[in-house]
């Protein structure tokens, strides 16, 4: 982790001098970009680090998104929202975990796919609840007492304090036992049983985390729009989140930062043509699993072993498998 | 009373019959032989007893407990660490973290096993184990990064981490050079003696003649004899299974 | 009564359709271990095809299809298994997976970039006049589809089941590491089922194009449509793919008019989720084991 410190301390002073100076829709999809961070985080544990592939990660935000929104329409403070909706993340994420017990691959693919399908046609259709195709809009920001979040800069900040608290606490959990166990049954599940790991326990943990991470962010996500509606949480923008994780880097703690980058800087460059957007990010996705299996990280690693060739040991580095 | 008592075992896959009605039963302290042409079951024994594979009918006891059906990481907690035919190792994490996974699920609960961070106890049992078997240098390099000899030997470390009753060894010496079947030899009886229990298959029968003092003979999923290496040595069935027909 | 029996015949029709992308879906996990989750646009190609060929090209109609099936087996089939599969499939099911999400994406919206986003209505291929049979009603299009299904999935099954290669597909399917002792080239293999993968969607696209509008995103519908089959009915046996393709055709025709079609897709899920959590190898399969 030595190597990740300079670029980390410079993220972060880069987050907190940015917004000074940016302008309003700037600073909007430097929000959202910590936004997918978080996100992201939640999916690489998943998926990156305990190999359990999950399509169903914009449902898991759904939940969050429309706890606090719904909740901020009767006065509720929005963490009390933000906790309630992780918690109802967190819990589902658990709900379908058990079949990831019983089955493989295609099956849990399946299973998750289904969810994000079955929680996108509840959204629209449970009108009285959550708007039905229009939605919940003037989602509020949170309040505390005298500060407020309400301005976009304020809100920033509010952002980037639990992106840190994800960051650090996700941090922990990888570099804890149970990482550890996640790497293992990652690598070879029927091994990691073999030496006493309960694949029910982790597999379980690792996906109602990734969840909880995903409810976190749709949290944040809600107020930073001001509005949601069903569109935002189909199973595309579940394949865009997995698309995220896979260019960064599955496994690696600096993937998802990468990632999220990549995915809100690059429409902001193709603007106009949203197609051609996903064709380049199509194309990008192949030729990644093609040629460039560990992610961009992995052309990190290569400019990294590059600058230090005189003394490079070989360094532990997970990779998709 | 037994450490491990195997009554009737058996294993279907589709129809076919891998395992049909094996029994036998390890004493605390032995170094039990199993051999057998390929295709007799005794890998599926293994898989059977250790949890990697649910028997299709039979029981296995081990410290007087029914320990039939149980997940694999069930049977691991209650003290039977196995090795593979085909080493299976995490191939992208350290030799050292292989080793401390195969430790970490022994004490404690789901949680503490988040919270508690020190590690010194486990990373002290693995270096030592290392260092008996050799590789302790090689402790922060990838298993992938291992020769064949060297991961055999770190699948080996394993299954001794977590301080097991029972060790299930799975053609040790396959694909193993003279020297280090020597080496591999003076492990086991050395452990032997410290009042490790061993099952081994063993295609080698030099090395299981000489490392075993009873040994089982398992052929077409059923167990055709048993005894001394010297009575085994002289079993006209035995030849027969191996050659005949 | 009558309606009931008419909704289950048009439910068998569109679910014949969707049982041939099933079907090919299936025959890919087995022999390749691929999750295809491009089935969808690997039928919408195909249909854009024989837009091209037999609406703007104006190709008589036996010509358009021939001409489908031959870019659709030489793009979908040996394209796909060349530039992606043979690669990939030494990396386990995972980067498959993702390669073949991205793969999707990249047809579905390079036919909305470069051709349209707009649908395109295709002729009727069968005629839709109503035909009576007693009090039920059904038209030629709907019998059409069912049989046209039924020759294709009769020609694979026997294809499968009567030739060496068709045995040697089996045995793959049985156990790779074992086929390929036996002798067989595993590689060509999978190239060969890409290719009768390739030819099933172009026949599903072929039946389909008249019944729905030829539109770049349908791909997602029908792709999820050919899972639901290959769950429900078994993801090792054809006749799973088979039964699970008319299973999810009628209920969901039969829950568009009688429940609602609001929750149309739902119900096909419903019965998804119960297959998984009490028959997780399908109505129709076989138990999978490590050996």
């Amino acid at each position: 982790m030595a190597r990740a410190r300079w670029p980390l301390l410079a993220a972060l002073a880069l987050c907190l001098l940015l917004p000074l100076v940016l302008d309003q829709y700037k600073l909007y999809v430097l929000s959202l970009t910590l936004v997918y961070v978080i996100l992201a985080i939640g999916l690489n544990l998943t998926l990156g680090y305990a190999g359990q592939i999950s399509l169903c990660h914009a449902a898991f935000m759904a939940l969050g998104s429309y706890a606090v929104a719904i909740l901020g329409q009767h006065r509720v403070p929005f963490e009390v929202g933000l906790v309630l909706g992780v918690a109802l993340a967190f819990t589902w994420g658990l709900v379908l975990g058990f079949p990831a017990l019983k089955v493989k691959h295609h099956y849990l693919a399946m299973v998750t796919l289904g969810f994000n399908i079955i929680v996108f046609l509840v959204l629209r259709n449970w009108e009285s609840l959550t708007g039905g195709s229009f939605g919940i809009s003037n989602v509020a920001r949170p309040v505390w007492g005298p500060v407020s979040f309400k301005s976009d800069r304020a809100f920033y900040f509010y952002i980037l304090g639990w992106t840190a608290v994800v960051v650090a606490s996700a941090y922990w959990i990888l570099h804890s036992r149970w990482g550890r166990a996640f790497r293992a049954i990652r690598e070879n599940e029927m091994r990691a049983e073999v030496v006493g790991v309960s694949l029910r326990n982790y597999k379980l943990m690792a996906f109602a985390i990734g969840a909880a991470y995903a409810g976190t962010g749709g949290a944040l996500f809600a107020p930073l729009l001001g509005y949601i509606d069903p569109g935002a949480y189909t199973l595309d923008r579940s394949i865009q989140f997995l698309m995220m994780v896979v260019l960064g880097g599955l496994g690696r703690f600096e993937g998802p930062f990468i990632g999220a980058l990549v995915v809100t800087i690059l429409p902001e460059v193709l603007r106009g043509s949203e197609g051609l957007y996903l064709i380049i990010y199509a194309l990008a996705v192949i030729i990644m699993m093609l040629f460039m299996p560990k992610g961009l990280v992995g052309l990190w690693d290569l400019a990294w072993r590059f600058s230090r060739s005189r003394s490079s040991p070989s360094t532990s580095s997970a990779s998709l498998r | 009373m037994a450490l491990l008592e195997i009554e009737k075992l058996t294993k279907h896959f589709f129809r076919l019959s891998a395992l049909s009605g094996v029994s036998l039963s390890v004493e605390p302290g032995e170094l039990l032989g199993v051999i057998g042409p390929n295709g007799s079951g005794k890998t599926t024994l293994f898989n059977c007893v250790t949890g990697v594979l649910p028997p299709s009918g039979g029981h296995v006891r081990f410290r007087g407990e029914d320990i039939t059906g149980r997940t694999a990481d069930a049977v691991y907690q209650r003290g039977i660490a196995r090795t593979f035919q085909l080493i299976q190792l995490f191939p992208e994490m350290t030799v050292l973290e292989n080793m401390l996974v195969a430790a970490q699920e022994k004490t404690g609960t789901l949680l503490s096993r988040l919270l508690r961070r020190e590690e010194t106890q486990e990373t002290a049992r693995a270096r030592e184990l290392l260092e008996f078997l050799g590789i302790a240098r090689l402790q922060d390099n990838l298993a992938s990064n291992l020769s064949y000899g060297q991961q055999k030997l770190l699948d080996f470390g394993m299954a001794l981490m977590s301080d097991p009753q029972l060790i299930l060894l799975d053609e040790p010496m396959a694909g193993v050079n003279p020297t280090m079947i020597k080496n591999l030899m003076g492990h086991i009886l050395e452990l032997n003696g410290r009042g490790y229990t061993f099952v081994v298959i063993e295609h080698n029968m030099e090395v299981v003649m000489s490392l075993c003092r009873r040994i089982i003979v398992l052929s077409q999923g059923e167990r055709i004899a048993e005894g001394t290496p010297a009575e085994i040595a002289d079993n006209p069935l035995v030849l027969d299974a191996y050659f005949g027909r | 009564m009558a309606d009931f029996v008419q909704l289950c015949i048009a439910g068998v029709s569109i679910g014949a359709i969707y049982a041939m992308a099933a079907i090919g879906f299936v025959l890919l996990w087995q022999t390749s271990n691929t999750i295809n989750f491009a089935q969808g646009e690997f039928v919408v190609l195909p249909a854009f095809a024989m837009v091209l060929f037999f609406v703007i090209l104006k190709f008589p109609f036996v010509a358009a299809m021939l001409a489908t099936v031959i870019v659709s087996t030489l793009l979908l089939g040996v394209g796909v298994k060349e530039l992606l599969v043979t690669r990939l499939l030494k990396m386990g099911v995972l980067p498959l997976v993702i390669a073949t999400i991205g793969l999707s994406l990249l047809i579905r919206y390079s036919l909305q970039q470069f051709w349209t986003p707009l649908a395109l209505p295709f002729p009727a291929i069968f005629s839709r006049e109503p035909i009576f049979l007693g009090t039920i009603v059904v038209s030629l299009e709907e019998i059409g589809n069912i049989l046209f299904a039924a020759v294709v999935i009769a020609l694979l099954q026997l294809f499968i089941t009567r030739t060496k290669l068709g045995w040697a597909m089996q045995a793959v399917a049985q156990n790779r590491a074992l086929a390929s002792v036996l002798g067989i080239n595993v590689a060509r293999l999978v190239t060969i089922t890409f290719v009768l993968n390739a030819a099933l969607t172009a026949m599903a696209a072929i039946l389909i194009a008249p019944v729905y509008l030829v539109k770049y995103d349908i791909g997602v519908g029908l792709g999820l449509k050919a899972f639901y089959a290959a769950i429900i009915g078994g993801f090792n046996q054809i006749r799973g793919a088979l039964l699970g393709g008319l299973l999810v055709g009628v209920v969901e025709t039969l829950s568009a008019a009688y429940i609602s079609s609001h929750f149309r897709d739902a119900f096909a899920l419903i019965i998804l989720i119960a297959v998984l959590l009490l028959k997780p190898e399908g109505i129709w399969g076989v138990k999978e084991e490590w050996a």
